[in-house]
């Protein structure tokens, strides 16, 4: 394997990491502060890549798209939690996986019906479009560079709300102890509402800028959110920093994971055989990863109360 | 007041379910996939049926038709139930389905044990092709092996000596490979099997790149196709590496491609753009219709009810006695907007296959366009093997 590929992997590894990261972010704080299984929060990822997908077509500027998309996904996600979450914060875990489970199912179909079932795709903003040129043949394009460092300003933003604000502080301790924040006389309800209002519109704003790299269809976040679920347990539940190290993490095993398997079975297999069990072996290692991480840090690489 | 209506009301409907049950009429039941993703091929075949239905005002070989059609969801176990209630409950005559190999597997043996004619507009998995071909199942698509066997072909004509080939780690994503191998001649540099659903193809472009070879070949259906074409693109490898593919740059996923997949190779039995007068006369009436080009899945789909219409109209409507329907369905005895089309012993079609190209029409939109043809009246590999 040439350095330039190993090169191209890291930057996948690291760009699918970002994106990983912006979902699991919300995730997390839904999770870790509220003790709430969202299961339709993958759903939000898809939610967001129509929405910029519906703005691009009317506005024809992506920049436009993007703010009216992240309005929307966020005034989606506060619709949803006063409508339908916030009745479910006393039930058990079943029932919010029943419910949550619900509006994975109705979102997928409205996005059909509305959009129809075909797979769509948009074009990245004019002034990303180009790439650099790695190889004679390769190119790398610039818009994947804009992914990663989106998605590092939005890690070092919720970094610092989350320690050093007013409202990161409440996060915190609700994460530990909501009854003691609660009985102190804070509006839990209303901080709750915040931060769902906020993994919302993180969601849908991966989902926006996955679009142009991806195809939108309906669907298209359930898969990401079983490893969005690996995510939050490996960097431990309700941790933001844990989900940034565990994101990139995740997202450089499976990308390398998944090219040099099969090369390093070929070392000892024959090349047949080696093609036969190395896709395999490669989607398994993020779960293995998982496995071996819960072993020796069962809170996770770095458990709520310690960093954020 | 009231009681009036409802007792006339309930009078009607006697009325109308009993001249309908004296006038033998001919009920045939779909199952298709209609949710998630694949809905698109679904609704296709779904959509060329009924054209071809409504064309002949809602008569299939002179009689009155009743089309019940369900959706699979994709799961083996909802199409079973949905194919048995349409064999039992419904008592229809003749099940068209699926859109996808595995599903037909799963309705199959109830189908055909009941001794109700199974055609599959689509799926044609080489499992009944072989010496498991059945007397009571058609299929007016292909054998899934096929195109990529073409495909092969293709790369030997366009003079291709490396090829890196790929496509998604399950059945279909094997057997595809497995086509395209046995009839190119080159060398196959990678085999690349990704997993299914796979959303970045980076880390696989950037290891096309770096292999020496000229051209890629794959399969890789619906969004997983718009992915790989867009990036594919934006890697910049369409000007030094020619892209080969089946099912993955058509009608379906052509809307998502757009200009990315212009110029892209792929092998089929039909095109939009082929130019007989059947098709034209079937591509615009679908376009003005349902407002979308047509691909393969619609054209199967409209020649399946043209297929059942020429088989009803020999039997004067009697389906009573099995071999004769079996025998009158065989003939395949209408005009395939393909040209030439017939049944071989195991009953899949014997038919030309064609290099195809996507192109842009002038309003804007993309379709496959006919180049040339590969292979005439090109047999499966396993028909011998089907003792019928």
């Amino acid at each position: 394997m040439s350095f330039t590929l190993f090169m191209i992997l890291v930057l996948n590894g690291f760009q699918y990491g970002m994106l990983l990261f912006l979902i699991a972010a919300g995730l997390t704080l839904v999770f870790g502060v509220m003790g709430f299984i969202n299961l339709a929060h993958g759903v939000q990822f898809m939610v967001g890549a129509y929405l910029v997908y519906a703005f691009y077509g009317v506005t024809g500027s992506f920049g436009l798209a993007l703010v009216l998309s992240l309005i929307a996904a966020l005034a989606i996600g506060l619709i949803f939690e006063f409508f339908i979450f916030r009745h479910l914060y006393d039930r058990t875990h079943l029932d919010q996986v029943l419910a949550t489970f619900g509006i994975i199912i109705f979102l997928n179909e409205l996005a059909k019906v509305i959009f129809g079932p075909a797979t769509l795709s948009i074009d990245p903003p004019d002034l990303l479009s180009g790439s650099i040129t790695l190889t004679e043949q390769l190119r790398y394009p610039i818009y994947r560079f804009a992914t990663i460092v989106a998605g590092l300003l939005v890690a070092v933003a919720l970094f610092i709300i989350v320690s050093y604000t007013r409202v990161g502080m409440l996060i915190r301790a609700g994460a530990t102890s909501p009854d003691i924040v609660s009985a102190l006389g804070v509006n839990i309800q209303r901080l709750f509402m915040i931060v769902f209002g906020v993994g919302a519109m993180l969601a849908g704003f991966a989902g926006v800028i996955a679009a142009p790299i991806f195809a939108i269809e309906p669907g298209m976040g359930d898969n990401i959110l079983i490893v969005a679920f690996v995510v939050i347990i490996i960097g431990g539940i309700g941790s933001i920093g844990g989900a940034f190290i565990a994101a990139l993490l995740v997202g450089l095993v499976d990308t390398l994971g998944r090219s040099l398997s099969v090369e390093l079975l070929s070392i000892v297999f024959s090349p047949s055989v080696a093609n036969q069990i190395g896709p395999a072996l490669a989607s398994m290692l993020i779960y293995v990863l998982m496995a071996a991480i819960l072993i020796f840090r069962p809170k996770g690489l770095l458990p709520a109360r310690g960093v954020a | 007041m009231k009681n009036l209506r409802t007792s006339l009301s309930a009078f009607a409907l006697c009325a109308a379910t009993g001249t309908a049950a004296m006038a033998e009429d001919l009920k045939i039941g779909m199952v298709v996939t209609l949710s998630g993703p694949p809905a698109a091929l679904g609704q296709q075949i779904v959509d060329g049926f009924q054209l071809a239905l409504d064309q002949k005002d809602g008569m299939l070989g002179g009689q009155k038709t009743e089309l019940v059609v369900e959706d699979d969801e994709l799961k083996p176990d909802v199409a079973l139930l949905k194919a048995t209630s349409l064999v039992e409950r419904e008592e229809v005559d003749i099940v068209v389905g699926t859109v996808f190999s595995n599903m037909l597997q799963a309705i199959f043996k109830p189908v055909v044990a009941s001794e109700t004619f199974l055609i599959s507009p689509n799926a044609g998995p080489s499992t009944f092709a072989g010496k498991n071909c059945n007397p009571f199942f058609f299929a007016t698509s292909y054998q899934n092996n096929q195109n990529a066997e073409v495909s092969g072909m293709i790369a030997n004509d366009q003079g291709f000596t490396n090829v890196f080939a790929m496509a998604p780690n399950y059945q279909a994503g094997r057997d595809n490979m497995v086509g395209f191998k046995q009839t190119f001649e080159g060398t196959v540099t990678d085999e690349v099997f990704t997993p299914l659903g796979h959303q970045d193809f980076s880390a696989e472009l950037a290891r096309l790149s770096t292999s020496d070879a000229e051209a890629l070949f794959t399969f890789m259906p619906g969004g997983m196709g718009v992915r790989l074409v867009k990036q594919f693109d934006a890697a910049g490898l369409s000007d030094s590496l020619k892209f080969m593919s089946v099912f993955t740059t058509d009608e379906t996923t052509l809307p998502g491609q757009k200009d990315a997949a212009v110029g892209f190779l792929a092998a089929g039995t039909w095109a939009p753009d082929m130019d007989t007068e059947a098709n034209n006369a079937f591509t615009s009436a679908f376009e003005e219709k349902y407002g979308y080009i047509p691909g393969s899945y619609a054209m199967q789909a409209y020649d399946t009810a043209n297929l059942i219409d020429s088989a009803v109209a020999k039997l004067g409507g009697d389906m009573s006695d099995k071999d004769a329907v079996r025998a009158a369905i065989k003939a395949a005895d209408f005009s395939s907007v393909r040209g030439d089309f017939a049944f071989n012993n195991n009953h899949y079609p014997i038919q030309d296959f064609h290099m195809l190209k996507v192109a842009k029409r002038d309003d804007g939109k993309f379709h496959t366009s006919f180049v040339n043809t590969i292979v005439e009246d090109y047999e499966d590999s396993f028909h011998e093997e089907c003792q019928m």
